[in-house]
């Protein structure tokens, strides 16, 4: 009897890599290959474009309330408010003009009507608002939107030099008083000028040079104050109101010192912009838009060496109320919910089909294996998202200018411009976070209608309470859940030195772009790791 | 040696429909086909019956799937738990003095919004999931009206919700209560107390009840359409949710009124108002008509699939 050993069948391929690449591509090739996906795919990106173009579509800019435009142009061709009160002389050719701020103070009128909510006009401060103005100014001319730099003191933000509307610079100085004036000090040199601030008059820190590109050689120059109008806002279950309240900012100069050639022998007082069109009410429906009545007290008064000037308004860019871009871009969310729904059934099929159980006999490594299938689905849903967003915004654009909205209130982004990248990169990166979130519910329920339930409960029922709720909670809902990241399609550029209302109604949100898309990422990779840790504890 | 067949795994089919068709009439009828579902309706009956020939047996096997399954009670649970919250939340944020024009009933009832998901979720799993597990067939081999399966689905899937609908929203009125009247809203003011002594109240409570119904059968009926969970619950909250966002979204008050008229939540919630009933797109009743339309047309074209496909 003779015993022969068997020997196992080996197979005489080398044993194929399971490195992450490999996971990769696995995961591409199950993707790829169910034909119903790739179309899903392709009905996101075109839904996502089409209701973006069908919203955009819809309205007509010259008979929406929100678009008024503010009737001022500046000098690189955006809005600006340009409105403020003047105490100015002609300034011919280089020199220099130095004051001191001895104090700077606020007057918010009670509003003549009723209807006002007591604890509304309570949240108002007394005094100056925070970027309440007064200072010194250098401006091509008196039209309003003509080119200008100035140093001031503000009523929060301590000593700024400013610039042609959108130029912004901390000074060292903080609030005046008699006893420790502002000391200010512009100096032209042909069309630079230079803004200084002091404590003491004598030992002057440079703020910041402003390039004035075609600045006249004789120029208006003097001191000006400005306060920007108070919104009052308030939502609420179909009671949305707005109310813009004026209010008056008034600064005290002394020490006034000319050098150079001042031709003129006195100081003249004018109302910059007073002439313009009237401010827009806020766009919330038609229960509301009452514009509280302006007090009239804005002047300019000397006695002694003592300037008193006293003015309402703002020189600042131009923050539209309504965002119609903005508005008609979250119409992408069409395509969104298509997205979720794909993301969902990458994984839930393969625990449905048991295809899983296979998976992960072919890479036992449960958190390598999730995180591939994320980055594929993240990768492709980003593709699909790019390129829907990217025609949704020139289709958009093209469709909001031919339906009378003027560019002061939607800038026509072109798809290049750091904006217009900022929306469609966004939109883009909204779509595969978002799917990364859905594979990770899809992976932690295993099933596909609670998975995508559930995202779509953390994901896009905050816009529908953010326009619900009162302000606050509206407010924290859109901060704190992945619906934050819809800042990303923000139509409008934000400016830290304009304060205005900002209503989820109208397409506004409480954190800028990028914070918001983080707190999205924050999720998704926060849900990544929950999955994956659920996911190696259970059985497939 | 059959036994591993995959095509073995059709066999409770097969064991559940053979009694039947070579089945006399007097074994019919006799005690001995009494207790399995599958032997209580025979083909003769068939043939003569009406459409819902067969619906008792079918409500209370549709009852047994139902109350057996173990994702039924978590997902009533949950809509339950999101209605109440979600009203209690909302009315403790809102105060009188900064919103005086709102509803504290309707705000007690915001949860609804929520707790509707959860519903849909249930409704849609409730044939999707026999599509997926392909219990589907066994249903059918039992019960081949699939009139009457539908129906028997759609009844005891109305029942159940409505019970829970009725937890949630009497929870919610009670949780609301406390907030309401510490908020401002207080008769002084000229607000009715949240609690079901008053007629616009129970309307928006009971309407709020209806109103999970018709969700369900909304989203029963898109179910019995496409088949598909994924497909279902996106189509379902995709109406129920996109929609008044993209109607918010509209630049034109035109177009934003008309999606409020007629999408199904914003339609169908207008139920829950119960003061300025004036200002409302669409009157309570008639919102609640506009969601019934939308539950009828999906169960219409669901029912009309059902009838033409294969399982």
């Amino acid at each position: 009897m003779t015993t022969t050993t068997v020997t196992p069948y080996r197979s005489g391929r080398t044993p194929g890599r399971d490195g992450f690449a490999q996971l990769l591509r696995a995961e591409w090739t199950k993707f790829r290959t169910v034909r119903g996906w790739l179309i899903a795919l392709a009905a996101a990106a075109v839904m996502a474009a089409l209701a973006t173009v069908a919203i955009a579509g819809a309205g007509n800019g010259t008979q929406n309330p929100g678009a008024g435009n503010p009737g001022a142009t500046g000098p690189n061709g955006e809005a600006v408010t340009d409105q403020f009160e003047f105490a100015h002389q002609p300034l011919a050719g280089n020199g220099s003009l130095t004051v001191a701020v001895t104090s700077l103070t606020g007057k918010v009128p009670a509003p003549s009507r009723g209807g006002f909510p007591p604890d509304l006009l309570a949240a108002i401060r007394p005094g100056p608002q925070p970027w309440t103005k007064a200072g010194i100014i250098i401006k091509a001319s008196l039209k309003p939107g003509s080119a200008y730099a100035a140093v001031m003191v503000t009523g929060s933000h301590g000593v700024r030099m400013q610039d042609n509307y959108t130029q912004d610079i901390a000074g060292q100085g903080g609030s005046p008083s008699a006893a420790a004036p502002a000391w200010l000090r512009l100096t032209r040199s042909g069309d630079t000028v230079t803004g200084y601030d002091s404590a003491d008059g004598s030992h002057w820190t440079r703020i910041g040079t402003a390039t004035l590109t075609g600045l006249p050689s004789t120029a208006q120059a003097g001191m000006f104050a400005a306060s920007p109008s108070v919104d009052l806002t308030t939502q609420g279950f179909a009671s949305n109101d707005g109310t813009q309240l004026s209010t008056l900012g008034t600064g005290t100069f002394t020490h006034v010192a000319r050098l150079g050639d001042w031709p003129a022998s006195s100081w003249s007082a004018s109302q910059v912009g007073s002439n313009g069109p009237a401010k827009s009410a806020v766009s919330c429906g038609p229960q509301c838009s009452r514009l509280a009545p302006a007090p009239n007290q804005a002047g300019v008064h000397v006695s002694g060496g003592t300037y008193t000037v006293a003015g309402s308004g703002d020189i600042a860019p131009y923050v539209p109320i309504l965002d119609p871009l903005g508005l008609s871009f979250k119409g992408t969310l069409v395509g969104l919910i298509a997205v979720i729904a794909l993301a969902a059934l990458f994984i839930t099929t393969e625990f449905r089909r048991g295809m899983i159980r296979t998976t992960f006999a072919a890479s036992p490594r449960r958190g390598r294996v999730l995180a591939a299938k994320a980055m594929v689905i993240g990768t492709v849903t980003f593709v699909a998202g790019l390129a829907g967003a990217a025609v949704a915004l020139v289709l958009a654009v093209h469709k909001l200018s031919t339906t009378g909205w003027v560019t002061s209130v939607f800038p026509a982004w072109s798809l290049l411009s750091s904006h217009g990248l900022q929306m469609v990169v966004g939109t883009a990166g909204l779509f595969a976070l978002t799917a990364i979130l859905a594979v990770a519910a899809g992976a932690t329920m295993r099933r596909s209608a609670g998975a995508i339930a559930a995202v779509i409960g953390v994901m896009i029922v905050p816009l529908i309470l953010g326009t619900l709720l009162p302000m606050g909670p509206a407010q924290w809902l859109l901060r704190l859940t992945p619906a934050a990241a819809f800042s990303v399609q923000s139509g409008t550029q934000s400016y830290a030195q304009v304060s205005h209302a900002c209503l989820p109604y109208n397409g506004c949100y409480p954190l800028s772009p990028w914070h918001g898309f983080a707190v999205l990422a924050i999720w998704a990779v926060a849900a990544l790791a929950g999955a994956i840790f659920v996911l190696r504890r259970r059985d497939a | 040696m059959t036994a591993g067949r995959p095509d073995q795994l059709t066999s409770p089919v097969a064991a559940a429909a053979a009694p039947d068709p070579p089945a006399g009439a007097g074994r019919m009828t006799g005690p001995a086909a009494a207790g399995g579902a599958a032997g209580t309706t025979g083909a003769a009956g068939i043939a003569r019956a009406g459409w819902l020939t067969g619906f008792g047996e079918a409500a209370h096997a549709e009852w047994t799937k139902l109350r057996t399954l173990s994702g039924t009670a978590w997902l009533l649970a949950v809509a339950v738990v999101l209605t109440v919250a979600g009203g209690a939340v909302t009315t403790a944020v809102v105060k009188c003095s900064t919103a005086c024009s709102a509803d504290p009933v309707k705000n007690s009832l915001t949860g609804v919004m929520l707790g509707q998901a959860a519903v849909a979720v249930l409704a849609v799993m409730l044939l999707t999931g026999e599509y997926s597990s392909g219990m589907i067939r066994t249903t059918l081999a039992a019960m081949p009206r699939r009139t009457a399966m539908l129906a028997a689905k759609a009844s005891v899937l109305t029942a159940v919700v409505a019970v829970t609908g009725v937890v949630a929203v009497l929870g919610s009125l009670l949780a609301s209560q406390h907030f309401a009247a510490e908020n401002g809203f207080t008769a002084a003011h000229g607000f009715l107390p949240v609690t079901l002594a008053h007629g616009p109240v129970v309307r928006a409570a009971a309407g709020s009840v209806l109103y999970f119904g018709l969700v369900a059968l909304l989203s029963l009926g898109i179910a019995t359409a496409v088949r598909e969970s994924a497909v279902a619950i996106t189509a379902v909250l995709g109406l129920l949710y996109v929609l008044p966002i993209i109607g918010g979204l509209m630049l034109s008050p035109h177009w934003e009124r008309r999606f409020d008229r007629y999408s199904p939540m914003s339609a169908g919630l207008a139920i829950q108002a119960t003061r300025n009933l004036g200002k409302l797109p669409i009157g309570p009743w008639e919102g609640l008509g506009v969601l019934a339309c939308w539950a009828a047309v999906s169960l219409l074209a669901g029912w009309a699939l059902l009838r033409l496909r294969d399982a």
